[in-house]
């Protein structure tokens, strides 16, 4: 039997590695020292613990170690990013480029920035499978265009949009291109090279790190990239992020990132067995299942399915043991569904039947199978009690219904 | 998001789920919501015909709490006047339940329903007569 409860939503956070936890420790207590105190050893194990995280960090994303910025997560990471170009370029201009997808952390600073007058934003429609097309990217593009800012992959459906296409096309163009990567580093390659990334936003705990740490990579050279800080204060990160770094943090950050480009291709394979596995199963269960994002292009460990006329919410009620979560209305504040699944433009219900689930590096083929089987029987007991079904069953074309709401 | 014991309760162990046949004249059926909103509800009422509700279905598409409130529905209805139907009003259903402020939207959906399916009933009622008096031969065909 399969211990419960299941835990299969790791694109909300992951746990800590047991060596990443093993790593910080020391940090805590023995090694305690303030990094930027220069003048005693505390200080300077600190800082040692620091500049390793720093190498281990830029390594996995093909980045030099100065052109790290450590940060409280990548929210911040995002907010410095957008907020910090508009303001160093403004003189330049103030058009940002993003796309419809993008997570809270980025369209909501882009928001900001247009309340208060400081930018336009272009706002960029997504296809069927959740992928931005470049060639829109450059259509969009002005001579008022400061920023880019498209995701590595998404966090909902998992899509990974092209972004060396679109890496090259801001080259060409002269404009930054800031990338918010925290699906997508450590699960799949990511070298900021090879992708012509100026700047990307990285977390700590969606890679088996712990929380409230991340990272803003900053190119250096081929442009360098110049930024106004949105802290301010003792000047640390070379000014661009002051305040007293969070060692524990950013010394398990540093050994998650290690550790993820160590097992990255093996981990890979065997999280995308297992998706195909979850997928598989559900699929010779259940008819009309959806699967949101796209066919191929998708993160390995991450499955995006909408179970017709079951709503998203009662069937996470239903699999309690299991934790995963849903793009339904009722599972958010606002009462509407997954703007992600709704920018893919399939119907609205389907929007409120979808269920992410997120397999992770401690998840196991047993839970897989657990999974499916639970979730299909769950569906199949939520069918029998939903209207929808019943009508869809009985030839009813739900479009053609005039309903009353 | 928490539910409260009865949410769980009728979700889990709904009551009354099913269906009446849809053109039985003694059947009411309201079918609210919509679902792109993420909720829609079906409830039948079998009425006497000194209106008197004797049996309630539903079948619901939508969260825990709409489940629950439209299970929690057909019992409440069951042996109550048409009258006294019609007057309930959707504050009962979140204080039986629990519901918390963003869930009372799935009250006022299953008071509505109650409405629809009285509605529905009466709208039958008048019509069968009508045609029943507009075509008495009918009555014949066996
Ligand atoms: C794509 C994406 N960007 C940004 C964030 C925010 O990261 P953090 O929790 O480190 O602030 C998340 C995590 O929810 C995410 O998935």
């Amino acid at each position: 039997m399969v211990k419960t409860p299941i835990y299969m939503d790791n694109h909300a956070t992951t746990p800590c590695d047991r060596r990443v936890l093993d790593a910080m420790l020391p940090y805590f207590t023995d090694k305690f020292g303030n990094a930027a105190s220069r003048n005693h050893s505390f200080g300077w194990e600190a800082e040692e613990g620091v500049d390793k995280a720093r190498n281990q960090i830029a390594n996995l994303v093909g980045a030099k170690s100065k052109e790290i910025v450590f940060t409280s997560g990548a929210t911040e990471s995002d907010n410095l990013a957008i907020k910090g170009i508009v303001e160093f370029y403004k003189d330049k201009g103030n058009h940002i480029i993003t796309c419809v997808t993008e997570h809270k952390a980025v369209l909501d600073s882009c928001r900001a920035l247009e309340r208060q007058g400081k930018a336009t934003v272009t706002y960029l429609p997504v296809d069927k499978y959740g992928m931005v097309d470049p060639d829109a990217v450059r259509r969009a593009i002005t001579d008022k265009t400061v920023l880019i800012s498209i995701m590595y992959a998404n966090n909902e459906i998992g899509t990974i949009h092209p972004i060396a296409e679109i890496g090259k096309i801001a080259k060409e163009k002269g404009v930054v291109f800031h990338c918010d990567a925290v699906q997508a580093v450590g699960k799949i390659p990511v070298d900021v090279e090879k992708d012509g990334i100026d700047l990307l936003a990285m977390s700590g705990h969606k890679i088996y790190g712990p929380k409230g740490v991340g990272a803003l990579y900053v190119r250096s050279k081929g442009p360098r990239v110049r930024l106004t800080p949105i802290i301010d204060g003792g000047g640390h990160e070379r000014g661009m992020r002051s305040g007293t770094l969070n060692v524990t943090g950013i010394v398990g950050f540093g050994a998650a990132c290690e550790i993820a480009g160590h097992e990255m291709a093996a981990e890979a394979a065997r999280l995308t067995e297992l998706r195909n596995r979850l997928q598989a199963g559900i699929f010779e269960r259940l008819d009309e299942v959806y699967v949101n994002g796209h066919p191929t292009e998708r993160l390995p460990g991450n499955l995006n399915v909408s179970f017709a006329y079951v709503e998203g919410e009662s069937l996470l009620m239903g699999i309690s043991d299991i934790a995963v979560s849903s793009g339904s209305a009722c599972t958010s504040a606002t009462l509407e569904p997954s703007y992600v699944i709704r920018a893919l433009g399939i119907n609205e219900e389907l929007a409120h039947s979808s269920i992410r689930f997120g397999i992770g590096r401690f998840n196991t083929a047993e839970e897989v199978d657990y999974v499916s089987e639970r979730v299909s029987k769950e569906v199949k007991r939520l069918r029998e009690m939903s209207p929808l079904y019943e009508m869809a069953k009985d030839g009813v074309d739900l479009k053609s219904v005039q309903w009353k709401s | 998001m928490s539910y409260s014991d009865k949410v769980l309760d009728h979700y889990n162990n709904p009551r009354n789920v099913g269906s009446f046949a849809k053109d039985d004249p003694s059947v009411g059926t309201g079918v609210v919501g919509a679902p792109e909103c993420g909720d829609v509800m079906k409830l039948q009422l079998r009425i006497s015909d000194d209106g008197v509700i004797e049996d309630a279905k539903f079948k619901t598409f939508g969260c825990g709490s709409a489940i629950a409130s439209s299970s929690y529905v057909t019992e409440l209805v069951k042996g109550k006047k048409i009258d006294e139907a019609m007057a309930i009003k959707n504050t009962v259903i979140v204080k039986e339940l629990n519901l918390p402020p963003v869930k009372i939207h799935c009250s006022v959906l299953a008071e509505d329903a109650i409405k629809a399916a009285i509605t529905d009933w009466k709208k039958r009622k008048g019509d069968t007569r009508e045609a029943a008096a507009a075509e008495p031969a009918k009555a014949h065909k066996g």
